[in-house]
């Protein structure tokens, strides 16, 4: 019998041949992260186990992103312990103010994550980086400390569920909406445990940033990991990246899945998650309507190039209403200054945009938009929960970049259609 | 090890934002934790909840961020042990690593009711309830699980691979 991409990965990184699921294996991981809200914890845990050096200087990554730039005494704290900590164990890939930007947007740009690697970080969202065909999950602080001096993870190999997506996307549709309408299809539990392996045509035309996106999210619907095939699209995106050599598994044919579903992109419109969880989807057409106070575009979900793009095409020439707060915050400096150079930030400023320097911010309800009771937001995020993004009786709303520049534009959330645009290609 | 307590009752996919919410995650004081531990699902239950209490909750307890905060914020407070039908499953590790007892049984999350006494015991399982004496029989932790738990977590267990003394 077959195996899947993630069970290949698994067994090569726990030195078998084979993997299945339900076994208990030892991994040996090529990269952990942390960031400033978890390597305190970890750290601190770390010096508990009585070793003096993390494993591998060159695969130990601490990003300060959450709360920085600092946000108050206690997180500027927190910071610092992160920050002595990379100094004192000499890090090679050291960010910070000025070089950093959000964890899952920074990894890639900066070729520390390739093909077939093993990843883990404390931060659930660390899975974004299956994007890249690499096994890639979230652990907690104390598993991050256990991992920074062993360099090795335990796992439950995960089942694996396998979603095809057939057809060509609809104008204003990208990877959000696919995973957005995917986890309202099977429910914030509907992967419970497992591994989710994207496929099918509409996935090998799409992006690497809409991948990226897609991967991202599979933690809300309850995955260990999501990954993506390796194909023309990554290469070229890793190739003048990588620092590493890497290894590409490709399933086999007669793998076994738990589950399999098959999805029409034609018939998937823009999608909204409604408060309060990420399942609470429904199309465009159904969700519009509902007025906004804030509109939020960034965070490691949505902070990349691609989404910028999309966003500015749709302000330009055009004013943010004037009751709604519009906050972008690009992912990390390369793709503020990419943006800088195309002139996406402009077209953003002129429209009446506030945009900030990279930051995980408001996403989790840390610093820079922080929502009053009663408020509204519709943000380019991965999680509306209770509070997530301020006061508890605040609500969130989750859409890609198209809808979230519409929405703000209209002061309610939209369609970029009701505006009079037509078309906009997030192919690559 | 058995405990006996009182049971505080949620619902399904209570998430790591509301067991602690990130506007308290610039400190991981322990004391910080347990001051705002499930306010935003019940702005009381940090000053309801008694040491040795044991929430039971319905499908994906835990699902979201994987914040560590959260199983120590629910430890700090005094929950000895949560029980569930399912867990998500960074929560579920963290609560092992921290030494935060969990329990998956959907038969009685599904029955056992707020305010009601409850009995656990840890070693095999077995949920046991005061009034009525009805018993239900949790998963069993896998061996290597088990190991980490009696190991006292997995730093302790780390230690000790590492270092070869405990």
């Amino acid at each position: 019998m077959g195996m899947t991409l993630t069970e290949k990965i698994l067994a090569a990184h726990a030195g078998k041949e084979r993997v299945e699921p339900g076994e208990l294996v030892n991994c040996r991981v090529d990269l952990v992260l942390g960031n400033d809200i978890t390597a305190p914890v970890a750290i601190e845990e770390f010096s508990k186990i009585g070793v003096k050096e993390v494993f591998d200087r060159d695969r130990v990554v601490l990003v300060p992103d959450h709360f920085v730039p600092n946000k108050d005494i206690k997180s500027a704290e927190q910071a610092k312990v992160l920050r002595d900590f990379a100094r004192a164990q000499n890090l090679t890939y050291r960010f910070d103010v000025g070089t950093m930007g959000i964890e899952h947007c920074l990894l890639p740009e900066a070729g520390l994550v390739g093909p077939g690697d093993l990843v883990v970080g404390a931060d659930s969202h660390t899975c974004t980086y299956g994007a890249l065909g690499a096994f890639s999950t979230g652990v907690g602080s104390t598993d991050l400390a256990a991992a920074m001096a062993t360099g090795e993870v335990w796992f439950k190999v995960p089942q694996t569920s396998k979603f095809t997506y057939h057809g060509k996307l609809q104008p204003w549709v990208s990877g959000k909406d696919l995973i957005l309408y995917t986890i309202g299809e099977i429910g914030v539990d509907g992967a419970l445990y497992q591994s989710m392996e994207f496929s099918g045509e509409a996935i090998a035309r799409l992006s690497m940033d809409s991948r990226f996106t897609m991967a991202n999210m599979a933690i809300e619907a309850g995955a260990k990991n999501g990954i993506f095939p390796v194909d023309e699209i990554t290469e070229s995106y890793i190739a003048h990246r990588l620092k590493r050599s890497y290894k590409v598994y490709r399933p086999d044919p007669d793998a076994t899945y738990a589950a399999e579903y098959d999805f029409n992109v034609e018939e998937i419109e823009p999608q909204v998650a409604f408060p309060h969880l990420p399942e609470n989807t429904k199309g465009i057409s159904e969700a519009a309507g509902v007025v906004i106070d804030q509109v939020v575009i960034g965070s490691c979900t949505n902070g990349r190039l691609e989404d910028l793009r999309v966003a500015a095409s749709i302000l330009k020439g055009r004013k943010v209403h004037p009751e709604v707060r519009l906050i972008v915050i690009p992912g990390t400096q390369q793709i503020y200054l990419d943006a800088l150079k195309e002139g996406i930030i402009e077209v953003l400023i002129q429209a009446g945009a506030a945009v900030s320097t990279p930051t995980c911010g408001p996403c989790l309800g840390g610093h820079m938009g922080i929502l009053a009771k009663g408020e509204r937001a519709l943000a380019t995020t991965n999680r509306n929960f209770v509070g997530r993004m301020g006061h508890p009786e605040s609500e969130v709303y989750l859409a890609g970049p198209a809808i979230a520049a519409a929405s703000s534009v209209l002061g309610r959330i939209a369609s970029p259609v009701e505006l009079g645009l037509k078309e906009v290609s997030t192919v690559a | 090890m058995k405990l006996t307590g009182r049971v505080w009752k949620f619902g399904d996919n209570i998430d790591t934002d509301v067991i602690i919410p990130a506007r308290y995650l610039n400190s991981a004081d322990p004391a910080n934790l347990a001051a705002h531990c499930l306010e935003d699902a019940d702005p009381d239950f940090p000053s309801k909840v008694q040491a040795g209490d044991i929430i039971v909750a319905g499908k994906n307890f835990g699902c979201g961020s994987s914040r560590e905060h959260a199983p120590l914020a629910l430890k700090a407070a005094g929950v000895a042990c949560v029980i569930a039908p399912t867990f998500a499953r960074i929560f579920y590790r963290n609560a092992i690593n921290i030494g935060l007892p969990i329990l998956e049984c959907p038969e009685a999350a599904r029955t056992i009711q707020e305010g009601d006494k409850i009995s656990v015991d840890l070693e095999t399982g077995t949920i046991t309830h005061t009034a009525t004496g009805s018993t239900w029989q949790a998963k069993p932790f896998p061996s290597f699980m088990q190991e980490l738990i009696g190991a006292g977590g997995l730093i302790a267990y780390t230690r000790k691979k590492v270092t070869g003394h405990a």
